[in-house]
């Protein structure tokens, strides 16, 4: 295959995988190392660094959108950043010390793990008490929940939230993603913060987590330019359509179309790398 | 909340005219701004790429053997975009890309330091200093 052919092929599946990502409310971060390790057969430190650089073009790409509806809380992220942004560098450095058949394994019960939170119901808990931690920290604020109303919310339960943000940021360094699913339990479950606000604050720090990576990423040779040009744009131009395609189809169906996509992958590269490791 | 306490969201703490509203509209400006000139960028490196090597077999991804100098650090990608080479324009888009972020991080320090937020301008500059030592510092 000479080059144009395989970059436009990438192309139109990265743009496809940008759209699921968009429209189910995935990201499509999470399906693109799969289809590069699995379809493609590209070596997954190439994979995941250009999954990575999708990953800050969507982020980066939609944030304008998610400012505009006002729900996401700017303190909230910038001290969670805190977390995830260590927890990426770990993350980062381990990808040169761990088999490759390992960060396959993990990247595996990882998409099962998203399509599982995906597909649960959420239920809000707001909770107004006051937590003394979370007050001192500001990390608060009143969601709108009408033209003249609004509900006040107070994170609660800090120290498991960062410790969860942690964890998030070193999965998002070891593979690539956003790891949106495990900010949003973070914030949703863990400190119990309005859904919309967990998820248009998790969207605004996937793109700083993921530039902690970035640096080891480029240094360590991840960056293949050739490779990531095809998907960058791809995933880019799929989650710009995507989010305005929004509010026309129906969510629920998409999700579980696209949930089943990530189980088969999922399944796929847990069973080739353990026969790997075997 | 009793009615005394500050808001977090809408309402600065002192009234200097800048609200987190407005510090998050001028970072998603930026951030769009951002995204859609690296895109442009990578595009035109991607289509001298693919104009000048059509007839080539394409590069092997499919064992991992790190990416020449050129392309991983700033000053060899840009030497490369002085000998036109598209891979290096191609770079300069994603270091563009890269680059987006954390300029957001620090337009939150400015904007915190308007709002006259010192836990938070703190705060952000740790992430900011995280950020500049994973891009220039760490090995």
């Amino acid at each position: 295959m000479d080059p144009l052919t395989f970059s436009l092929i990438l192309i139109v599946s990265s743009l496809a995988a940008g759209l699921l990502g968009a429209l189910s409310g995935l990201g499509g971060g999470v399906v693109i190392v799969p289809l590069l390790t699995i379809v493609f057969q590209v070596d997954i430190h190439y994979a995941i660094g250009a999954s990575l650089v999708s990953v800050i073009a969507t982020s980066s790409g939609a944030a304008a959108a998610y400012v505009r509806e006002g729900f996401s809380n700017i303190r909230v992220g910038m001290f969670l950043e805190i977390a995830t942004t260590l927890g990426a560098l770990v993350g980062a450095w381990l990808t040169t010390k761990v088999p490759t058949h390992a960060i396959g394994l993990v990247f595996g019960l990882v998409l099962l793990y998203s399509a599982y939170t995906s597909l649960r119901q959420h239920h809000d808990v707001i909770t107004r008490n006051p937590d003394a931690l979370a007050l001192h920290l500001r990390l608060k604020g009143s969601l709108p929940t009408g033209p003249e109303t609004h509900e006040d919310y107070v994170a609660q339960h800090v120290p498991a939230g960062f410790g969860l943000m942690t964890a998030a940021g070193v999965l998002s360094g070891l593979l690539g993603i956003g790891s949106g699913a495990v900010k949003v339990i973070a914030m949703d479950q863990a400190m119990r913060l309005p859904f919309k606000v967990s998820t248009t604050t998790s969207n605004f720090m996937i793109g700083v987590t993921a530039a902690a990576s970035a640096g080891l990423y480029l240094r360590s040779g991840y960056l293949a330019p050739t490779l990531a040009m095809p998907v960058m744009l791809g995933v880019l131009a799929g989650s710009l359509i995507g989010s305005r395609l929004l509010v026309r189809v129906r969510v629920r169906t998409l999700k579980i179309v696209f949930s089943i996509i990530i189980v088969a992958l999922g399944i796929e590269m847990i069973a080739s790398n353990l026969k790997g490791i075997l | 909340m009793s009615p005394a306490a500050p808001n977090s969201n809408g309402t600065s703490l002192h009234d200097t005219g800048w609200t987190d509203q407005r510090v998050e509209t001028l970072v998603g400006i930026m951030l769009r701004t951002g995204v859609l000139l690296a895109a442009a960028i990578v595009l035109i490196g991607g289509v001298l790429y693919l104009g000048q090597q059509h007839n080539a077999p394409r590069p092997d991804y499919q064992h991992f053997h790190g990416e020449p100098p050129a392309y991983t650090t700033v000053s060899g990608v840009l030497r490369g975009i002085l000998n036109f080479d598209p891979r290096a324009v191609i770079m300069l888009g994603l270091l563009v890309l890269i680059a987006t972020p954390v300029a957001r991080v620090g337009m939150c320090i400015v904007g915190f330091f308007f709002e006259r937020d010192r836990m938070y301008v703190a705060v952000s500059t740790i992430v900011l200093l995280i950020l500049l030592y994973s891009l220039f510092l760490h090995k």
